[in-house]
């Protein structure tokens, strides 16, 4: 579809915010409806419309499948060590309230980096997903 | 920090094998298998010694009390089976190196240790947990790893069986949630402990006996209890041999702790077995597994098809104990979980060292093997004889706490049924000893060698270890005795 000058147009404009929407979930969790498995649902589906507009090897070279590939890994990594840093610093394990100077920071900052992790392996799984069905018939 | 060895217990399975994935070298992947699988069994060494000495230890996640943050908890049932899982994991992982490398294309080989890591994770995740919904997490990640190891079977009827697989686990696991939900909207609690102490006064509710139909079906499902056992046989077939040998060893032993768990922690033996029929069925469909499942294994031309015949008739054995609900019959039931565990992983260890050499597992195949590959085949006859039940192996010691059981009550039909199933054992055991031993060597078998040192030492180890424990008992029926006082409320 990328001969098509409004699409084109339209979602190079779409792109940005997609991306700015989906920081918004993913920061905004504490006070709203949001997190980080919307936040990465969200950022996949920009990967996504990139794709279904400039084609799925376009997309590939911007994300890489191998990317890809350890972001899944790499996010439940990021939740993992959460909990290994609350043993390291004195807790039990996903321990947030050992994590800062005081009980209720600690908290805010355990759950926003075990957030974090859910985005990065939440949208990793969603573009992988995508990719495979999409080159099935190579 | 062996304060933490109930977490770290999950966490260090679960973290190398998220270092695997993102690693992609498969010599690398093994090493970390091999370092987290020896670190496992060790930490569940630990804490069942702890366990034995100080009695049962309780870990809180995140610092939250219980009941409403989740609790890790230790005691004798579930430290003997976590040492069991862990200590299965650690002699096989050795044993992985060159057979998964012989099975799995190069590039999945990262895959498969990623998975069988993973699937070590949720095993021991069902066990240590103390939360009834953690279990559920825990069961869908040992399940979603289980179908990706089946899948990779070189055989193409590897798919179609995980696939099966895949349809009656989630049909399990959805049971399981379902029940659980049932007993958590009438006791308002998650935590197994608590659960227990709020469940006396709505036992007797529409919804808890709706509940407890659900749990039993659903985890009778992932055990393979008669008549449910329908995905098994596919699976350990045309799964790798390293996959076969770690599920059949462990994945069944775990449901059906976590059957034991349901029953005698959550309702007790004295509403599970006195106001509900739980026996009769369970010694119905118990009987039905050890004659049937037993009888069509003898009729099978693959040995691993063979095999996973047998472990539904051999699970059959386990959940006679579990229904006849005694100190002797429980003894008898988790002392089996142990022992069929060490046999049958034995046994599929030497058909992996077999498939390893010559590429099949099937009977013509295999004739005359035991003249070129005598080690593995030595190592088929004494576990074979285990899974008989003649004396001197481990065997022999379930099948006896299992009959007295059935004499206590008086049930001379029951012992008489224990015995004509190690008969049909005799049966499917002696057919790969006679086309091994007696018949002329097949094309394939004729130029096979021993099989190399990495196979053959896990094998003798699980094999040594049958014997071992079949003369000294102190150990696995010392403990199952104390879990089964425990469970009934007699012991600590």
């Amino acid at each position: 579809m990328k001969h098509d000058l409004i699409l084109r147009v339209g979602v190079k404009l779409l792109l940005p915010f997609m991306l700015l929407f989906a920081l918004y979930v993913q920061f905004h969790g504490d006070f709203g409806p949001g997190g980080g498995f919307q936040a990465g649902v969200i950022a996949a589906a920009m990967v996504i419309l990139y794709a279904v507009i400039w084609g799925v090897p376009a997309a590939r070279r911007v994300v890489p499948m191998g990317l890809v590939e350890r972001m899944i890994p790499a996010g439940v990594l990021i939740y993992a060590g959460t909990g290994v840093m609350g043993l390291a610093l004195g807790g039990n394990y996903l321990d947030y309230f050992v994590l800062l100077h005081d009980p209720a920071h600690g908290q805010e900052w355990g759950i926003f980096a075990v957030e974090a992790g859910v985005f990065v392996t939440v949208s990793g799984t969603m573009t992988a997903i995508f990719y495979t069905f999409a080159e099935r018939e190579r | 920090m062996t304060a933490h060895l109930p977490a770290l217990q999950v966490v260090v399975p679960l973290v190398a094998a998220l270092l695997c994935a993102l690693l992609r070298r498969s010599a690398l992947a093994w090493g970390l298998t091999l370092a987290a699988s020896w670190a496992t069994a060790a930490m569940a060494a630990l804490l069942l010694l702890r366990v034995l000495a100080e009695g049962t230890i309780s870990y809180h996640i995140g610092s939250w009390e219980p009941p409403w943050g989740i609790e890790y908890r230790i005691d004798v049932l579930n430290g003997l089976v976590l040492l069991l899982v862990a200590a299965v994991g650690a002699a096989i992982a050795p044993y992985a190196r060159r057979s998964v490398a012989a099975e799995i294309a190069e590039e999945k080989q990262v895959w498969f240790y990623t998975m069988y890591l993973l699937c070590l994770t949720g095993l021991l995740g069902i066990v240590i947990t103390g939360d009834a919904f953690n279990v559920f997490v825990f069961m869908e990640i040992s399940s979603l790893a289980t179908y990706v190891l089946i899948a990779l079977g070189r055989d193409r009827r590897a798919l179609l069986s995980a696939y099966q697989y895949l349809i009656m686990g989630t049909i399990g696991a959805t049971f399981y949630v379902i029940g659980i939900g049932f007993l958590y909207t009438m006791t308002g609690t998650l935590n197994i402990a608590d659960m227990a102490a709020r469940i006396g006064e709505v036992q007797s509710t529409r919804t808890v006996l709706a509940g407890t139909a659900f749990l039993t079906v659903g985890i009778c499902l992932k055990l393979a209890l008669f008549p449910l056992h329908v995905w098994l046989p596919n699976a350990y077939a045309y799964a790798p041999s390293v996959a076969t040998a770690f599920l059949a060893a462990t994945a069944t032993k775990v449901a059906i702790y976590l059957l034991i768990r349901i029953y005698f922690s959550i309702f007790g033996a004295a509403f599970a077995f006195e106001a509900l029929p739980i026996t009769e069925v369970f010694v119905v469909l118990s009987l039905a597994a050890i004659l049937g499942a037993s009888t069509v294994a003898a009729f099978q031309r693959n040995v691993k098809r063979m095999l996973a015949y047998s472990s539904v008739g051999q699970i059959g054995y386990i959940t006679l104990g579990i229904g006849l609900a005694s100190q002797l019959g429980l003894t008898g039931g988790i002392v089996h979980i142990v022992n069929h565990a060490l046999m049958k992983g034995a046994l599929f260890l030497a058909m992996g060292a077999v498939a390893y050499r010559i590429g099949s597992v099937r009977l013509d195949d295999m004739a005359g093997i035991g003249r070129r590959m005598p080690l593995t085949m030595a190592s088929f006859v004494v576990a074979g004889l285990s899974l008989i039940g003649s004396p001197g192996t481990v065997g022999f010691v379930s099948k006896w706490y299992l009959a007295l059981a059935a004499l206590e009550r008086g049930w001379w039909w029951l012992v008489a049924a224990i015995l004509l199933g190690s008969v049909i054992a005799l049966v499917y055991i002696g057919r790969v000893v006679e086309a091994a031993y007696f018949r002329a060597p097949a094309a394939a078998a004729a130029t096979a060698t021993e099989a190399p040192l990495s196979l053959l030492v896990p094998t003798w180890v699980l094999t040594a270890a049958c014997v071992w424990f079949g003369i000294d008992t102190e150990l696995t029926v010392g403990i199952a005795a104390r879990a089964a006082a425990f469970l009934l409320g007699a012991g600590p």
